[in-house]
């Protein structure tokens, strides 16, 4: 695809000011989730007893629509992304809300709304859109006097907690608290300021493990292999001692077949042993390009809105990346959480890519006074 | 005008100071944003690092799952047997057999019924009611194939396990039974060279070479087999042996019998008629006798007796089944098979002197092969002059075939007599042998064995090319302590090529019984003789001999033989 310099059509200078590189690197993590997808999900669908590229047919099904909403939203302009993360917002909250009502309960926990056609899960796009909303509110406490901005960002991230947490969805908590106070950080919050509210999530974290005995029992494990079943986490590790430096090959793996979490949560495990090291070290180093080449963009970047709000969304994605490969590496707890573009799951590969949409036209080139977006 | 112009002066201090405090906090951001990067760095660098240290450096730790070392002693297993070639003979397969916990099943019913799709043959209400116990430990079934285990865990049904087992399998099924023998339930060898060389195969792992050539084996046991059934016979006993090495190239004991399956088969069919099998040999045993004589020189090949009349020892008289009623030379008693003229090269040979010979080819103590199930032979005591007499056409002394064929190959083979082996012997390896007969006398005995294929009893197994020689033999069976002219043991003891003999090949049969084909006689040279023929036919040409033009002059020559009287 080239564009002359001169083109001032919208995809002209679209693409003479999208990171390309970023652009790049996320379409090889979706090509990974593809092909992750076509090998690890036939083993969990048949052992559910559906037909075996089930899952691996909806999930490529749903790569045209992401790839098409992350392009979409990556030529929208700064006020137009935080316009419809503003208003993503609200529908994701209304959305949240109603998982109380008319929610589906799966595994023991209402995070999901029927929706015609497909089940949605709201909670992932409060993470995109409370980022941008959470960086704006931040940013216009500093450039508009008088506007409370924090006490906004701080009444609406108790609200997002308190919702998230009645779900009760921890992981998902933990990754938007986590966003949002480094967003907070970086809207200069005081050091004591820091230090409070960094011994706070740590107290909350120890509170999560008396509060709820799923996140005790995993920590215990983990702590101490011998007092439970950590079958899940060695086969896991097994599965990359078997995959060794060039893997099995796509498919022919057998961790996919006894891990229940194989397409989701351990998908890692899976491309470990059938692509090998070297490609997990390539997802790996895919995961830190898009972060800090997005951090180094942005010590450039003179505006604080789309500092702050890139960062959050930089945040939230390398995050959660690391938190998937950690847990399957044994490095932490095992925490449910998907390998951003790999994992299986819708809602999570729209939401994704409607966050890195936002973050893709926030960093585009820009002439000019950035200051009054 | 006024007015604006000073709202203006005045927001702009305000304006400004706004911009002062944006730029201060972009700077701290900027600042913040280098610690945030850092972390992340270092975060990535830690599941890197992690990554190759699961999976390049795991192999040092201790194994995760205790089944790792027990898969590492399966590979430990019994040692394959192999044939000469390397094909596999017995092997040894891991298992799986499948036991549940019935506490930890968590729907009978279901359970049964998906076990009972994938594995056939299971009763499924009977596995139900099983998984339905209060036990802790109940089989389901023993000894699955991989790809049942795989379909058992495939449905990954709670409560149920897997034992590894070892299993002796036998590629070949029946074809070598009585060599390689077979193993209890424990693996433990109990018969044939799984008995012999059980702490071999137990503890070396590496495979066991036995001499056999299995598609040599496959060939003799097809034809024995088919002459046991055509005449009825009640067994047969078949042997390929190489002349220059001992190395038993082909050993068939019929009836037969399954390794796989041992306690299926009756007695009979486990016993090996080739070695622990002990037989009065009939005419085939005057090959000893013209050996041993042309050896001692008691009588050459110009030299004869007179066998015009029957020979009269106590309450038996000797006389000849095809008799002459002439003086015949030793060619012809050879061919003619003439008991009586084998009678009195003995008598002229003496009581010690055939003894001594008999000794050194191995015919008076067991077999020596490598094998549990030998049977002594029945050597008489005293050795008398009747005995002398009776052994010169084979009775009054019991062998078995294994040894027969061996002392047979030190007649033609220039006069060495090599013990009898079921292993391949390698390269290099020195052969054990001890000289019992001359060089000369050697030779002569393959043109006199060469001359009964041409012209005497052992003509219907000759063979085109192989210069095939040999001596016939059919001996009366005792049955109820007397000689029984119906039940016979029909011999032929070949070998091939006669100028240059590379092996014997020996068929036995035991009580065959004549055919309209045969015009009713089941001989030796009717019965045994064929199947011989037969098996050098198909086998010669696998083994690489070329076939020859047994006309050619210098061919003729070496063959040689003046059988009437000068």
């Amino acid at each position: 695809m080239t564009f002359a310099r001169a083109d001032t059509s919208i995809l002209g200078r679209w693409w003479w000011t999208v990171d390309r590189w970023t652009l790049a690197a996320l379409a090889c993590l979706i090509g990974f989730g593809a092909v992750l997808a076509m090998a690890a999900t036939p083993a969990v669908a048949t052992r559910i007893g559906l037909d075996p590229f089930f899952f691996a047919r909806r999930q490529l099904g749903l790569v045209p629509p992401a790839l098409l909403i992350m392009l979409a939203v990556s030529m929208l302009s700064p006020r137009n992304v935080r316009r419809v993360a503003l208003a993503g917002f609200a529908i994701a909250m209304a959305l949240l809300l109603a998982t109380f009502a008319i929610g589906v309960e799966i595994k023991g926990a209402r995070r999901w709304v029927n929706l015609p056609g497909f089940s949605l899960q709201p909670s992932e796009f409060i993470k995109p859109t409370f980022a941008v909303a959470a960086a704006w509110l931040f940013a216009q406490q500093r450039r508009q006097e008088g506007f409370p901005g924090n006490a906004i960002a701080i009444a609406l991230y108790a609200a997002v907690l308190a919702l998230l947490l009645l779900q009760p969805d921890i992981g998902m908590a933990a990754v938007v608290s986590a966003v949002w106070f480094s967003q907070f950080f970086l809207a200069g919050l005081r050091m004591a300021w820091v230090l409070l509210l960094g011994g706070l999530g740590g107290v909350s974290l120890i509170g999560a493990y008396f509060v709820f005995p799923h996140v005790a029992s995993r920590i215990n494990r983990f702590l101490d292999p011998a007092s439970g079943d950590t079958y899940q986490i060695n086969t896991a590790l097994d599965a990359f001692s078997n995959g060794g430096l060039l893997g099995r090959g796509p498919g022919e793996g057998s961790v996919k077949l006894v891990l229940p979490d194989a397409h989701s949560d351990f998908v890692f495990a899976v491309a470990g042993e059938e692509l090998g090291l070297i490609a997990c070290l390539l997802l790996v180093g895919l995961f830190a390009f898009v972060v800090l080449r997005g951090f180094a963009r942005l010590l450039q970047e003179p505006n604080l809105f789309i500092l702050l709000a890139v960062a959050g969304l930089l945040v939230q994605f390398g995050l959660q990346a690391l938190i998937n490969m950690s847990s399957t590496l044994h490095l932490i707890p095992t925490k449910g959480m998907t390998l951003p573009f790999v994992s299986y799951g819708g809602s999570s590969l729209l939401a994704l890519s409607l966050g890195m949409g936002f973050m893709l036209a926030l960093s585009r080139k820009r002439y000019g006074a950035g200051e009054d977006l | 005008m006024a007015t604006r112009i000073g709202d203006v002066l005045r927001a702009l201090p305000s304006r400004l100071r706004i911009d002062g405090a944006a730029k201060q906090s972009i700077e701290v951001a900027r600042h913040r944003l280098v610690v945030a990067g850092v972390l992340f760095v270092i975060a990535f660098l830690i599941v890197g690092l992690r990554l190759v240290d699961v999976t390049l450096l795991k192999e040092a730790r201790e194994p995760r799952f205790a089944h790792a070392p027990r898969a590492g002693h399966l590979e430990m297993g019994r040692a394959d047997i192999v044939d000469r070639n390397g094909v596999l003979l017995a092997t040894s397969l891991a298992t799986a057999s499948l036991y549940a916990n019935p506490k930890l099943v968590l729907g009978p019913a279901e359970a049964a019924r998906k076990l009972a799709r994938v594995l056939p043959g299971l009763d499924e209400r009977e596995i139900a009611a099983r998984l339905a116990s209060d036990r802790s430990f109940v089989w389901l079934r023993r000894n699955l194939p991989p790809r049942q285990q795989y379909e058992v865990n495939r449905l990954g049904i709670p409560g149920l396990y897997f034992q590894r087992e070892e299993r002796r399998v036998y590629p070949h099924g029946p074809l070598a039974a009585h060599i390689v023998g077979f193993t209890d339930i424990d693996n433990r060898g109990i018969a044939g060279i799984e008995q012999s060389f059980d702490e071999k195969l137990r503890e070396s792992g590496e495979p066991l070479d036995l001499s056999i050539d299995i598609r040599i084996q496959h060939i003799v046991r097809e034809e024995l087999g088919r002459t046991v059934e055509e005449f009825k016979a009640l067994g047969g006993a078949a042997i390929m042996l190489d002349v220059a090495t001992g190395e038993v190239l082909a050993m068939v004991s019929w009836p037969d019998f399954d390794p796989n399956a041992p306690a299926l088969a009756p007695a009979d069919a486990r016993f090996n008629r080739n070695t622990l099998g002990i037989y009065e040999m009939g005419s085939t045993f005057k090959i000893f006798t013209a050996a041993m004589a042309l050896d001692y020189g008691t009588a050459t090949l110009r030299d004869g007796y007179d066998a015009t009349k029957s020979i009269q020892i106590g309450r038996f008289t000797i006389s000849d089944f095809h008799a002459q009623r002439r003086y015949l030379t030793v060619p012809e008693i050879f061919i003619y098979s003439s008991n009586i003229g084998a009678v009195k090269m003995a008598l002229d040979i003496g009581t010690q002197r055939q003894r001594d010979f008999l000794a050194r080819v191995g015919l008076l103590k067991a077999s020596p092969i490598e094998l549990p199930e030998v049977g002594p032979p029945l050597v008489p005591q005293p050795w008398r002059e009747v005995n002398t007499m009776t052994i010169a056409f084979g009775h009054g002394l019991s062998v078995s075939p294994i040894q027969l064929a061996a002392a047979s190959a030190a007649t033609i083979n220039g006069g060495v007599m090599r013990p009898a082996t079921i292993l391949k012997r390698q390269m290099g390896e020195p052969i054990p042998g001890e000289r019992v007969m001359s060089a000369v006398a050697s030779e002569q005995m393959r043109r006199l064995m060469r001359l009964n294929v041409e012209r005497g009893s052992g003509k219907s197994a000759a063979v085109p090319g192989y210069l095939v020689g040999g001596k016939t033999g059919t001996a009366e069976k005792i049955v109820d302590g007397r000689y029984k002219k119906a039940a016979r043991i029909s011999s032929f003891v070949g070998a091939f090529p006669m100028n240059k003999p590379r092996y014997i090949v020996l068929a036995i049969l035991d009580e065959p019984q004549g055919t309209k084909t045969t015009f009713g006689f089941a001989t030796g040279s009717w019965v045994a003789a064929p199947v011989v023929g037969r098996v050098i036919a198909r086998a010669a040409p696998m083994l690489g001999i070329e076939p020859v033009d047994e006309e050619a002059p210098d061919l003729r020559d070496q063959m040689l033989i003046n059988v009437a009287k000068r």
